[in-house]
């Protein structure tokens, strides 16, 4: 299996370096980067069934060793388990779908053989995140995909807009993994390992270990590791605070949207928390940190996502709040709902994402809803999927997203832990908000009038089939992917082995299941499923019967929507204290510092103190022989005074 | 079949004696005379690698000559596991400057290169000395060629920068003097590995240590006394910065390693805090003012500043963790090597990283004649491939996973960790500081649209330069994605040093 492994991750860096670093024509390009991310599709779902439907063995192998020191090995290897192998197919078949894609949305881009390029290395990167099998290759990946996101973000570099986003996304990240490191150096110095294996195979004797990071005050070593890690979950999931980038990273191509931005990287510290939970399950303290910062992110990013105007950005919303509906889920404990809710968002964002690019490409790169409406009957394959997306993304039953987010509100409902009752509150009502915004944009794209101007409008026509048929392909599992797989994920120990949860801890026993129709029936009697609906029908009252509701709804809250549109002055506050305080400290240290004290003062003052010491000595030696002979005799003089006087007495 | 070789002589010697031959080649075969001996000389240290035993501490290609026997001086040559690196990245780096220079420089080329072939021979010698007045004599000697080289080559204002320069590094070097003399007169030799050994009062130690500081701390160069290099590389040309970042700036920490730990161990752990607060400072306050810098090879310099902190930090961090009474003797010394190692790495590394970032603004500088980030803006569009190396070098400045310059920083971050959770906290922004002054200015600079109007008129790398900047990608990646064959050369050395200042030598 490791020549099968190695070659799953090879095969899109092979696919990378031609597209990349040799001249090669357009098609040469996309053949090649397509073969290598289809080779890992191929081969990841072959995985998939060897370990998942086979019951395949767990593989746990290292590659090489990075470097030794003394004891302690940093090595380079692979850890393929059933939660690995989740991954791996998610990555690669919706990369693989974004690629065929990209041929038609990036078709008259200067940049086409850059594009797949970087895709295909993304693919690299990510897939290298998740199947590694100690913390260092983990960072490695981790980074990798900030990378490349970086480079994408910015990949039309021309644009302000895009190359101010894609510093922010980096620095913001950075953030992120400023905390992520410190808790990979906790995790080194007391289990001496970097390997997940031995790491987890130790976290119990440490469970009870306080560490004085104050002076005096003892705390838990578990949860500042945990809390810290989670930093680095928080950078890279954007969650509140440091989800100011995720907004912003829709200055890339849409392609990169959906595969980067939504289905994929930003979903990274999802997994990771998910893989460390036999660490995060010995804290407390940092579970619900986890559950309050996730339910925070739900809610009132979601908001945001109803005064949006921007197609693009109305999906970005709607992922960052959908990326706190998985962190609740691991603060509940509930890992395994919050990797479902991963795996079916994975598919029907994808979907959203690509299907608002399809819409973006026949409105001539037009991305104002408000320039839009009455798309349905132009693009029927787009409406369609949409649909699907805008559905699953609501919860609506039989859809994928209603079995994982059912799963997760419940299990939320459930835990007893610090946090969760307003988690469970800011979950529950943001299913409202959720359907509110979705179908809000679903209705002002697709039905009523078409404000488009007048030559739009003539041109608008249905996209090709390299944009319709990932569209299709990813509707499918947007549609079969949660009753399929929400026995087995969460009721029958898919991920027995992979995740680890405490007994009491575990919302989903499986004698609480009964079946895929159970689950179904008992969600259409939740209060959830009635909140969508309400949701999708106020949306229709709204922006399809009386239209003229929500602007009266903007006047009278002017302030409530000011707030909104400002994004809770989180920009404002970071651009002013982050940016303006660093790019201050940085001129008065320098400044005051380097320029005034230490070249002014100490530098140039000692060069200025011997120029006036020699300015004096100067005067000493005036170069008229009559100064210097009557110095002679004065000294003469003085000299022989002091031997006279001294010898008489 | 090179044992019998006196390498390290050769390696000295022989680019000296290249160098006399390109001074009288003259203009037309200067170029490829040079080239051919300062690969000869790369080829030629490649052995002191491949033959390298990796399982002593103990020097290695020894050569010891009677030189001033009266005065008990001896040429007494060798190296070990911290300065073998160190010669293999000087023969390496000359190649590429030899190469940088190729059509750049037209004024007295020959004298150009002559130059940097001597300084060639020089530096290798300070690196491999291990009688204390060659060492001395060649430390000094080092700052000929450099005097010369920014003082003819250099920019408007190359008078006060050298002089700056040069006052500087020689103010220092003066009490390394002073306490090289005193401890002749302890110990009746000049020979260095004996200081190692000889016993020490601890009021002597401060001494010798703060004396030896003093002449480390200017080269290194350690807040305070740093703002001659930034002087320094705005003046020099292009070639000039890239010798002073990539190795002599080494020069200051491998004499840390090489006096001041092991002669002074004592007055080291008694005065680690210093160092530590030192190397925070040029971490953390030098970082925000990279941030604001407006020339790009002030930046790089603040930024070498910067990234050299981790390395002092990486040194003296090891006191803090051996004294850490949390962890077993064993885990403590782990840590101590992975501080100490990560410290070597980083100055290896930012040799290649810093080198090249030099060279990237020397390509800009040729072509457009100016430093100031504010003149660029846009480059991507015309040289594409140029902004590609930018873009990657910068990343690789910024500590990106997969480059050599994670490699130190992870090393030394990881280990601070163990000695105390805020010199971790206060080390790891790096990481933010770092990505921030690099990118931001490789935002100005590479991407955005044109609006200098000189900058559309721009040419692409040309072959040569993709060459240069090529090789030093490969070696950024190699070192990035596997350290070990490096480290296990440093390895048993740095393990024998960290026993060695674990014990007292107090009287």
């Amino acid at each position: 299996m490791q020549n099968i492994y190695l070659t799953i991750v090879l095969a899109p860096l092979i696919g990378a370096i031609v597209a990349g670093l040799f001249k090669v024509s357009r098609r040469v390009a996309h053949s090649v980067t397509i073969t290598g991310v289809a080779i890992s599709c191929l081969l990841s779902f072959y995985a998939f069934k060897h370990l998942i439907i086979d019951g395949g063995a767990t593989f746990n192998e290292t590659l090489y060793t990075w470097m030794v020191i003394g004891d302690v090995r940093f090595e380079v290897g692979f850890l393929v388990d059933n939660l690995t192998v989740i991954m791996m197919s998610v990555v690669s078949f919706v990369s693989l779908m974004v690629h065929v894609y990209t041929i038609g949305y990036m078709h008259d881009d200067p940049g086409y053989q850059r594009f797949f390029s970087y895709i295909s290395l993304f693919t690299f990167s990510m897939l290298m995140l998740v199947m590694s099998n100690n913390f260092l290759q983990l960072f490695f990946g981790w980074e990798a995909v900030g990378l490349v996101s970086y480079l994408l973000i910015g990949f039309w570099y021309t644009r302000d807009t895009a190359i101010y986003a894609n510093l922010k996304a980096f620095l913001v990240n950075r953030v992120g993994d400023f905390g992520f490191l410190l808790g990979i150096a906790l995790v080194l110095m007391y289990f001496n390992s970097l390997n997940y294996a031995e790491v987890f195979g130790l976290a119990e004797e440490q469970a009870e270990t306080v560490i004085q990071i104050i002076p005096g005050v003892d705390w838990s070593l578990m949860s500042v590791m945990c809390i810290l890690l989670f930093i680095g979950a928080m950078g890279k999931s954007a969650q509140v605070p440091l989800h100011v980038w995720l907004p912003d990273s829709m200055e890339g191509p849409t392609p990169i949207s959906a595969l980067i931005h939504a289905a994929t990287m930003v979903t990274a510290g999802i997994f990771m928390v998910a893989r460390m939970s036999p660490l995060f399950e010995l804290s407390e303290t940092a579970l619900s940190f986890i559950l309050i910062i996730g339910s925070i992110t739900a809610l009132f990013m979601g908001f945001l996502g109803l005064v949006q105007n921007d197609i693009k950005r109305v999906v970005a919303y709607s992922t960052l709040s959908q990326l706190g509906y998985m962190t609740v889920a691991l603060g509940a404990s509930a890992y395994s709902a919050g990797i479902f809710h991963l795996f079916t968002h994975a598919f029907f964002k994808a979907l959203l994402f690509l299907g608002a690019g399809s819409v973006i490409i026949a409105m001539h790169h037009e991305q104002d809803m408000r320039n839009m409406g009455g798309l349905r009957k132009y693009m029927p394959i787009t409406y369609i999927t949409g649909l699907i997306g805008s559905l699953a993304l609501i919860g609506f039953p039989g859809f994928a997203g209603f079995y994982s987010k059912d799963a997760i509100i419940m299990a939320v409902g459930h835990a007893e832990r610090f946090g969760s009752g307003f988690a469970y509150f800011a979950l529950v009502l943001g299913v409202f908000i959720t359907a509110l915004y979705s179908f809000r944009m679903f209705f002002l794209v697709f039905h009523g009038k078409e404000r488009m101007d007048h030559h739009t409008q003539e041109h608008l026509h249905e996209t090709p089939a390299v944009v319709t048929v990932p569209l299709m392909l990813l509707a499918i599992p947007s549609i079969l992917a949660g009753a399929i797989f929400v026995g087995p994920m969460l009721y029958q120990g898919l991920f027995d082995g992979a995740i680890f949860v405490h007994h009491e801890h575990n919302p989903f026993h499986a004698d609480h299941y009964h079946g895929v129709v159970g689950f179904t029936l008992h969600g259409l009697m939740g209060l959830p499923f009635f909140l969508a609906m309400a949701g999708v029908a106020t949306a229709y009252f709204l922006y399809m019967v009386r239209t003229d509701i929500p602007a009266k709804i903007q006047a009278k809250f002017a302030w409530l929507h000011q707030i909104l549109i400002d994004k809770y002055g989180f920009d404002r506050f970071n651009e002013w204290f982050f940016a303006g305080g660093a790019r201050k400290l940085g001129s008065t240290f320098w400044s005051v510092g380097d320029v005034k004290i230490i070249d002014d003062g100490m530098v140039n003052g000692s060069a200025r103190v011997v120029a006036w010491y020699a300015s004096i000595m100067r005067h000493l030696q005036t170069g008229y022989l009559y100064h210097y002979a009557f110095a002679m005799i004065i000294g003469l003089a003085v000299l022989l005074g002091v031997f006279v006087l001294s010898g008489t007495a | 079949m090179f044992a019998d070789l006196p390498l390290l002589s050769l390696l000295i010697w022989l680019p000296i004696l290249g160098g006399i031959w390109v001074l009288l080649a003259g203009e037309q075969l200067a170029r490829p005379i040079a080239l051919l001996v300062s690969l000869f000389i790369f080829v030629l240290s490649l052995p002191l690698f491949f033959e390298f035993d990796t399982t002593t501490a103990a020097m290695q290609f020894s050569e010891r000559l009677p030189w001033l026997p009266n005065l008990d001086i001896y040429y007494h040559l060798g190296v070990d596991g911290i300065s073998m690196p160190l010669i293999v990245l000087t023969t390496f780096t000359t190649v590429l400057v030899v190469l940088a220079a190729w059509e750049v420089i037209q004024y007295r080329a020959p004298h150009y290169l002559a130059a940097f072939l001597i300084m060639e021979g020089i530096m290798v010698g300070v690196f491999a000395a291990l009688d204390a007045i060659l060492f001395y004599v060649l430390w000094e000697a080092m700052l000929i060629p450099m005097f010369i080289i920014i003082g003819i080559w250099g920019g408007v204002r190359r008078v006060y920068a050298t002089i700056k320069f040069f006052l500087y590094t020689f103010l220092g070097s003066v009490f390394m003097l002073v306490a090289l003399l005193y401890l002749y007169a302890q110990s009746g030799s000049f020979a260095l590995l004996d200081y190692h050994h000889l016993a020490i009062p601890m009021t002597a130690q401060i001494f010798i240590f703060l004396a030896f500081l003093v002449a480390f701390a200017v080269k290194v160069p350690m807040w305070p006394v740093h703002t001659w290099l930034p002087d320094a590389h705005v003046e020099a040309p292009t070639g000039g910065s890239v010798i002073l970042a990539a190795i002599m700036l080494k020069m200051g920490t491998y004499g840390f390693l090489r006096f001041s730990l092991p002669i002074t161990p004592d007055a080291s752990r008694e005065l680690d805090w210093l160092m530590i607060l030192l190397s925070l400072v040029a971490v953390i306050y030098i970082g925000f003012v990279a941030i604001i810098q407006k020339d790009m090879k002030k930046l790089v310099a603040y930024s070498s500043i910067s990234h050299m902190g981790f390395v002092t930090l990486g040194f003296f961090i090891a006191f803090r963790i051996l004294a850490n009474p949390e962890l077993t003797n064993e885990a403590a010394m782990n840590g101590a090597v992975l501080g100490m190692s990560g410290g070597i790495v980083q100055m290896i590394s930012h040799g290649f990283i810093s080198g090249a970032m030099f060279l990237c603004i020397g390509v800009l500088y040729d072509r457009l004649h100016t430093r100031q980030i504010a003149d660029y803006g846009g480059v991507a569009n015309v040289m594409p491939r140029f902004a590609m190396f930018a873009v990657f070098f910068g990343m690789a400045n910024s500590g990106l996973p997969g480059t050599s310059g994670f490699v130190g920083e992870f090393m030394v971050i990881l280990s601070s960790m163990q000695a105390n959770f805020w010199i971790a906290f206060l080390a790891a922004t790096t990481l933010i500081l770092g990505a921030a002054y690099t990118l931001w200015m490789v935002k100005r600079v590479v991407f955005g649209a044109i609006v200098n109007e000189k900058v559309s008129t721009l040419t692409d790398v040309n072959a040569r330069e993709i060459l240069i900047l090529t090789v030093l990608v490969i070696a950024v990646l190699a070192m990035g994605v596997w350290p070990e064959p490096v480290l296990k050369v440093i390895e048993p050395t740095v393990q024998n040093l960290l026993e060695h200042i674990s014990h007292s030598k107090v009287m």
